[in-house]
Parts: structure tokens; C-alpha cells; sequence
């Protein structure tokens, strides 16, 4: 099945993540990576969600019945700029480490944390160079790994700006923050 | 207004500010200062006790569906607001406009697992087109203001504020100058112009189109667009279940109901026709049978108020998102003069003469009722609603409200409906059991010089018939059930015979005297068991000033045809149990 990523902007209210998260399980599509956080503008996220679906259309239309959602955009065919972060502790041995560090400089990794026999190295890139860094010090012996969702922007003058999309509250009507 | 008002008080005001005027509920401990507000309000909001929180809100469902306005159903927390979750996913399934009032346990001991505390806004996330918990009696006149108007613009549904007990009971000075913030909720009305043409074009020059009239004709009451445009262009009319009442059945362009237990020369003409006009229906598996094998020559255009229904089941040619009445307004000014339609109508004419001789080898309504099985039945249920069409539409004035199953399939079917929009309501996108009878009480609120009949099956009667008391506690006189009794839960034994070797598993179904039982609850009771004694009990109900039950004991295991099985095509319909 194809994989899209969806870029959304939502309404930063309670619950919202509940209901994306629980709308795309129950209408049957798989998440594979979902990541969410502020946005430029105060009061709506920006979420970056990757999908299978072949209907992925129906996906960005059930999303756009949800309330809060602002903006919804499949920009699986748009040129993007795409990131993911991982985090690895790495089983290092003194004899090891130097090995290690050469093969963290080639893939751009930082080592942010060392004992007496592992290494913490944190590591951003393409979903796929991510992928190829893991591939590659798995050999050393990985005793825990994160991974965070994939964040992804439009390259350029495409995209959406948060603030087109949220009216400031007027006439000194505070909008309650509904918590 | 400066004076300061107890959140209860606020919901109250907020309510009528709102035009509310009737609400359906149970009191309990967690909405209790909601009650205690509500005493000072009795002459503006009347408050209708319900037995069931279900049956408040399938009531709720009933006024919302017979006047296109909110209904509004009240339980408390925990058990009172779970005991909702039925008729929120009916009127979701439906697109009813309906808020349902919760009361919460106190903020203090939120998500402690207190005492009747239920998370009930994650319960009804899926089943609400919106849903709130409110912990802060400030937000309350925006809340409110906020989810009537998503319950009932655009396409309508549910929406439940969940309020903590403390909300309810704190002072604040209401904030009444409300702007609604809400960027992501912008319903589109108005059709797209080129597309409105585009279906012009299409309907222009097909030799073989049809209408499908939804749901969506009704709710925007767009049904008397609906039939100036099908008149102006000749094009037939079908009504899905929910779109019974956009045209009356008497109209020459009126062809009847499609899909699973529609008329077969309805499905065949959608099979062969060569542009299909679906307004206000969401071509639900009901409908389209196999959807794949649905309307093969057709171009479709569809017009739905929810961007999402269109293409989700069929694919679509001509997209139009808005309003039925605002499209089909916009239809009707951009037609041709009819000096341009003279040939379509030679089309026109061929068609329907085509449609009518499919409809007189088929039909069902006679056909079926003659069956020669039926001959030697001392209580064919054909007979009961033959009866009922006849005599309702003679008297006029009437509203019917139908359960789910065999007798919700035969009044769709076997009743002339000639009686305009939102005179037959259902349970159609859930089929929920147990929904006649409390919303028969909602549309007999709504129109207390009309006379409602629920129209029940023994199986459904028996899951809400306790409303029997609140009808009575009511006074409403206006409401008469009509008892389909077939001792069985007739449409899954239905099934059975057909597909499942007539395995009755879980199907015979006995029950009270429910002549008696309507009785015990001061309602009167008849029982009829053979044909010749139904007209008079019809009459004895009319003729009666109060609430009536009869109990037709009809013969047990009748079937209704014409069927089309599971995941057929909706062109392989069966027209008896030789063919299953
Ligand atoms: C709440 C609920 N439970 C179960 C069903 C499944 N169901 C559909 S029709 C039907 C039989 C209904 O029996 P009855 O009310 O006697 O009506 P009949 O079909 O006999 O006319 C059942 C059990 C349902 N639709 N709703
Ligand atoms: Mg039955």
C-alpha cells in the first residue's frame, strides 16, 4: 500500500490529538509515523502524519470533518524537506569507541552521552539516512533506540502559514482555551 | 446583565437564548444542580422525564428529525451518560441535530475513577460530530453558543457538552457577546457554478437519467426545488429510505425506493441508466448493493453537504458540495428555457414508459400482498399497513415513525406516501432497535394536533416500550403503536430461512400481552388477529383521545421481497424464498 505523509495545522484544543489519532484507526488507514508539536503561530500544531492508504484522499477529507482541523495537505508528491531523529545507546566498548566516532562523523551523528561501556549518540536526517545509520552500528550492539515521528515541510513558497488559518479573537471576546 | 448566574443557570439561559424549548432527560447526582436551575425555567424550558436515557434520546432524535430543529436529551454521569451513547450514534449515523447535556463528576476527583465518573467525551469522540468537557463555569455561554451551531449547520449531528458538577455550581457573570471561533468548521453551501453547469449538461443529454432524493432533501426542505426541477427536466424521482417525503409517491415522476428491499423495477432502472443524480443520499451499502457492480452505465453526479461522502462508496463524475435547496436553486436558474428541451422530453417520455412497464411486470405492492401463499393467512401483516396507508391518507394530518426490521421495510414499502417531508422517520444509518416508540413521543411534542403512529416490531417494542409511561405522564393523547407481531425477530429469522437453513437460532421471540401491558400503563389495548377486525381497530384508535396500542398478531413467518442478498448486485434481486 502506499505511503503518504499529511502535513495538518490543528486548533490547539484538548483532545484534538485524540480525535485525529482515533479517526484514522477506526476509518482503518495504518499510521506509520505521526510527530506533532507547536506551530509558528500560537494556538495551532503543525502535524506530520505518514499514512498507508490507497484511498488517501478519503483520509484528508474525514480529517477535514474533525473541528479543529485547520489545514490538511498530502504532500507525499511535493518537494519537501523530511527529518526524523533517533536516539541510540549503543553498546561501546573502550576498544570500539574509536570506530564508532569515525562512523558517527560520516553520517553527521553527535555522541551526547558517554559511559563506562555505551555510548548515547543522537542522530537527525531523512527517514532513510536514519534507517542506514541503525543498519549500520546495529552490528555493535543496540541496547535501546528511539526514534522519533518524521517532520516534514514544503520546500520553497508552497506550504501554509498557521496564521491564515486562525482569526485573532476580537471585539475583546477572550476565546476560552476550552481547559 | 451584570447579575451573576450559577453555571446551571447559564446552561439554562444559554438554552433558551438558543430558542430550545423542549429538553428529554433523567436527573441524577452529577447534573443534579442542573435540575435545581431548571425549576426557575419551567415555563420557558419544559423538561420531559424520560424512563431510559435511551429513550430520551431517541425522543430528542424524534423532535429533531419531525422539525429539523435541535433536540436536546439530558442524563446524568457514569451510567446516565452512557446509557445516551445509543441515540448520539443513531443521530450521528443519521446526521440529527441533537446536543446531549451531561453532567461529570466534580473536577476535583476528575480521572479518579469517582463515583459514576465516565469518561464519556472519549466514548462519544467517534460518535459526536463534536463533544466538550467543560470544568469551567466562564466558558459555558460559548461552549453552548459554539456546539449548537456545529449540531445544526452544515451537515447536522451530534454534539454532547459533558459538565463537571462544580461548573454547574460555581457563580460567574455571564459573558453573552460571543463571537464563534471556529476556523476549521466552514460548511460549503453554495454549489460550485461550473459544476452546476456541468450536471446540466449531463442531465441534458442523457437519454436515461434518474434522481436519487436523500436525506439531504429533507433536512435543507429542498423537496419543493427537488420536484420543480425533476418536472421541468422529466426525470424520474427515486426516494432512498431517508428521502421518503422529498416527493409524494402520487407524483407521475415518483418511481419508489431502491436498494435492499426497493422495488425491482428501481434497481433496474439504476442499472441501466445513463446518468444518475444522487442528491442528499450518501449511497450507503443499502442502497447500492455491491458497489462495484452499482450503476455501470451511469455517470454520476452527487450533491452532498459532506465533501467526505463524495466518491467514498461509488465513484463520482460531477462533484457538487453544498446545500440541496441552494444547489438545486442554482439548477433551476441556469436550466435552458424549455423551447431547448423539447427533445430531451421525447427521451423523457420513453423512459418512464420503459420504468412504468418494468414497474407493472414487478411491482411489488399488489403483487405481493395477493400472493397466492397469503390466501390462508388469517393475518397477512401486507393487510395492516394496506389498512393503514388507505386510512391515514384519507385522514391526513399524520406523522409515522418506524423501528428496524421487517415491519420498518414493510411500512416503507407498503404505505403510499403522499404526506410530504418528514412524515416518515427512521432509523436508518444505525437501524437501532427500540427507537420507535421514544421518538414517536419527541414527534408528538412537536406536533400535538397531528396524529403519530409508531410502527414497531415485538422485538424493538420490547427493548423501549417503558416510554409507554412517559407518554402517559405527558398526556399525550396524539400517539397510537401499532405492534407488528410475528413472534420472532423477524428480520434475522428472515435471513435465516433464506441464507442460513433456517436456523432459528435466538429468533422466536415471545412477549406479554402487550394489549394488556398498555393497559397497565392507562394506555388503551386492542388485539387483532384476523384481517376482517383491522380497519375497525384503526378506526377504534383514531376515534379514541389518548394513546392507543394494538397488537397485530400477524402470521409469523412472512418475508419481505423484493431482497437483494448480501453483497449482490442490486440488479439480482429475489422475489420469493424459491429463489434464496
Ligand atoms: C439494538 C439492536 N439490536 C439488534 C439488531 C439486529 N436486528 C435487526 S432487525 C432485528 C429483528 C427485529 O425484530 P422485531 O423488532 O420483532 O421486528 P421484525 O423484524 O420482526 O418486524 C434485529 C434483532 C438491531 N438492529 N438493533
Ligand atoms: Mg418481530
Amino acid at each position: 500500500m502506499k505511503k503518504h505523509t499529511i502535513v495538518a495545522l490543528l486548533q490547539d484544543r484538548p483532545g484534538v490529538l485524540s480525535r485525529v489519532i482515533g479517526l484514522i484507526r477506526r476509518r482503518g488507514y495504518n499510521i506509520e509515523s505521526l510527530a506533532v508539536g507547536h506551530s509558528e503561530t500560537p494556538g495551532v500544531s503543525r502535524l506530520t502524519i505518514v499514512v498507508e492508504s490507497e484511498h488517501v484522499e478519503q483520509v484528508v477529507k474525514q480529517l477535514y470533518r474533525l473541528i479543529e482541523v485547520l489545514k490538511v495537505s498530502d504532500v507525499t508528491d511535493d518537494p519537501t524537506v523530511e527529518r526524523e531523529m533517533t536516539m541510540i545507546k549503543l553498546h561501546a566498548p573502550p576498544a570500539a569507541r574509536h570506530e564508532i566516532i569515525s562512523m558517527c562523523s560520516v553520517f553527521g551523528a553527535r555522541i551526547v552521552d558517554v559511559g563506562s561501556n555505551t555510548m548515547i549518540i543522537e542522530m537527525t536526517g531523512t527517514p532513510g539516512k536514519v534507517e542506514n545509520f541503525i543498519e549500520v552500528v546495529r552490528p555493535y550492539g543496540i541496547k535501546e533506540m528511539m526514534r522519533t515521528g518524521r517532520i516534514a515541510m514544503v520546500r520553497g513558497a508552497r506550504g501554509h502559514n498557521a496564521g491564515e488559518y486562525v482569526e485573532p479573537a476580537t471585539n475583546g471576546v477572550a476565546v476560552p482555551a476550552l481547559n | 446583565m451584570t447579575k451573576p448566574l450559577t453555571g446551571a443557570q447559564i446552561m439554562c439561559e444559554a438554552l433558551i437564548r438558543e430558542g430550545v424549548e423542549v429538553m428529554f432527560g433523567i436527573p441524577g447526582g452529577a447534573i443534579m444542580p442542573f435540575y435545581y436551575a431548571m425549576w426557575d425555567y419551567r415555563d420557558r424550558l419544559r423538561h420531559v422525564l424520560c424512563r431510559h436515557e435511551q429513550g430520551a434520546g431517541h425522543a430528542a432524535e424524534g423532535y429533531a428529525r419531525a422539525t429539523g430543529r435541535l433536540g436536546v436529551c439530558i442524563g446524568t454521569s457514569g451510567p446516565g451518560a452512557t446509557n445516551l451513547v445509543t441515540p448520539i450514534a443513531d443521530a450521528m449515523m443519521d446526521s440529527t441535530p441533537l446536543l446531549a447535556i451531561t453532567g461529570q463528576v466534580g473536577s476535583h476527583v476528575l480521572g479518579k475513577d469517582a463515583f459514576q465518573e465516565t469518561d464519556i467525551t472519549g466514548i462519544t469522540m467517534p460518535i459526536t460530530k463534536h463533544n466538550y468537557l467543560v470544568k469551567n463555569v466562564d466558558e459555558l455561554p460559548y461552549v453552548f453558543k459554539e456546539a449548537i451551531h456545529i449540531a445544526t449547520t452544515g451537515r447536522p449531528g451530534p454534539v454532547l457538552i459533558d459538565i463537571t458538577k462544580d461548573a454547574m455550581q460555581k457563580t460567574t457573570v455571564p459573558n453573552w457577546d460571543i463571537k464563534l471561533n471556529l476556523p476549521g468548521y466552514k460548511p460549503t453551501y453554495q454549489g460550485n457554478r461550473r459544476q452546476i453547469r456541468e450536471a446540466i449538461k449531463l442531465l441534458i443529454s442523457a437519454k436515461k437519467p434518474l434522481i436519487i432524493a436523500g436525506h439531504g432533501i429533507i433536512m435543507a426542505g429542498a423537496h419543493r426545488e427537488l420536484q420543480e426541477f425533476a418536472e421541468r427536466l422529466r426525470i424520474p424521482v427515486i426516494t432512498t429510505l431517508h428521502g421518503i417525503g422529498a416527493i409524494p409517491e402520487n407524483h407521475p415522476l415518483a418511481i419508489g425506493m431502491p436498494g435492499m428491499h426497493g422495488w425491482v423495477h428501481v434497481n433496474r432502472a439504476i442499472q441501466e441508466c445513463d446518468v444518475l443524480f444522487n442528491i442528499g443520499g450518501r449511497f450507503d451499502d443499502r442502497v447500492t448493493g455491491k458497489a462495484s457492480t452499482f450503476a455501470p452505465n451511469a455517470r454520476i453526479i452527487h450533491v452532498d453537504i459532506d465533501p467526505s461522502e463524495i466518491g467514498k462508496n461509488v465513484r463520482v463524475d460531477v462533484p457538487i458540495v453544498g446545500d440541496a435547496r441552494l444547489v438545486l436553486q442554482a439548477l433551476l436558474e441556469d436550466l435552458p428555457p424549455p423551447s431547448e428541451l423539447a427533445e430531451l422530453h421525447t427521451h423523457a417520455s420513453d423512459w418512464m414508459e420503459h420504468i412504468r412497464e418494468m414497474q407493472d411486470k414487478h411491482q411489488g405492492k399488489q403483487q405481493y400482498k395477493n400472493r397466492a401463499a397469503m390466501a390462508n393467512m388469517s393475518l397477512p401483516p401486507h393487510d395492516v399497513y394496506e389498512a393503514l396507508s388507505r386510512t391515514l391518507n384519507a385522514r391526513g394530518n399524520y406523522r409515522v415513525v418506524t423501528d428496524v426490521g421487517q415491519h420498518q421495510m414493510w411500512a416503507a414499502q407498503l404505505i403510499d406516501w403522499n404526506q410530504g417531508p418528514r412524515t416518515h422517520i427512521t432509523s436508518g444509518g444505525a437501524g437501532t432497535m427500540g427507537f420507535a416508540v421514544p421518538a414517536a413521543l419527541g414527534v408528538a411534542i412537536a406536533y400535538p394536533n397531528e396524529t403519530v403512529w409508531a410502527i414497531v416490531g415485538d422485538g424493538g417494542f420490547q427493548m423501549t416500550n417503558q416510554e409507554m409511561a412517559t407518554i402517559m405522564q405527558e398526556g399525550l393523547k396524539n400517539i397510537k403503536v401499532a405492534v407488528i407481531n410475528n413472534g420472532y425477530l423477524g428480520m434475522v429469522r428472515q435471513w435465516q430461512e433464506l441464507f442460513e437453513h433456517k436456523r432459528y437460532s435466538g429468533t422466536p421471540l415471545s412477549g406479554p400481552n402487550f394489549a394488556k401491558l398498555a393497559e397497565a400503563y392507562g394506555w388503551k389495548g386492542i388485539t387483532v388477529e384476523r384481517s376482517e377486525d383491522v380497519q375497525s381497530a384503526i378506526d377504534e384508535a383514531h376515534a379514541t383521545d389518548g394513546p392507543v396500542l394494538i397488537d397485530f398478531r400477524v402470521e409469523r413467518e412472512v418475508n419481505v421481497f423484493p431482497m437483494v442478498p448480501q453483497n449482490k448486485s442490486i440488479g439480482e434481486m429475489i422475489l420469493s424464498e424459491s429463489q434464496a
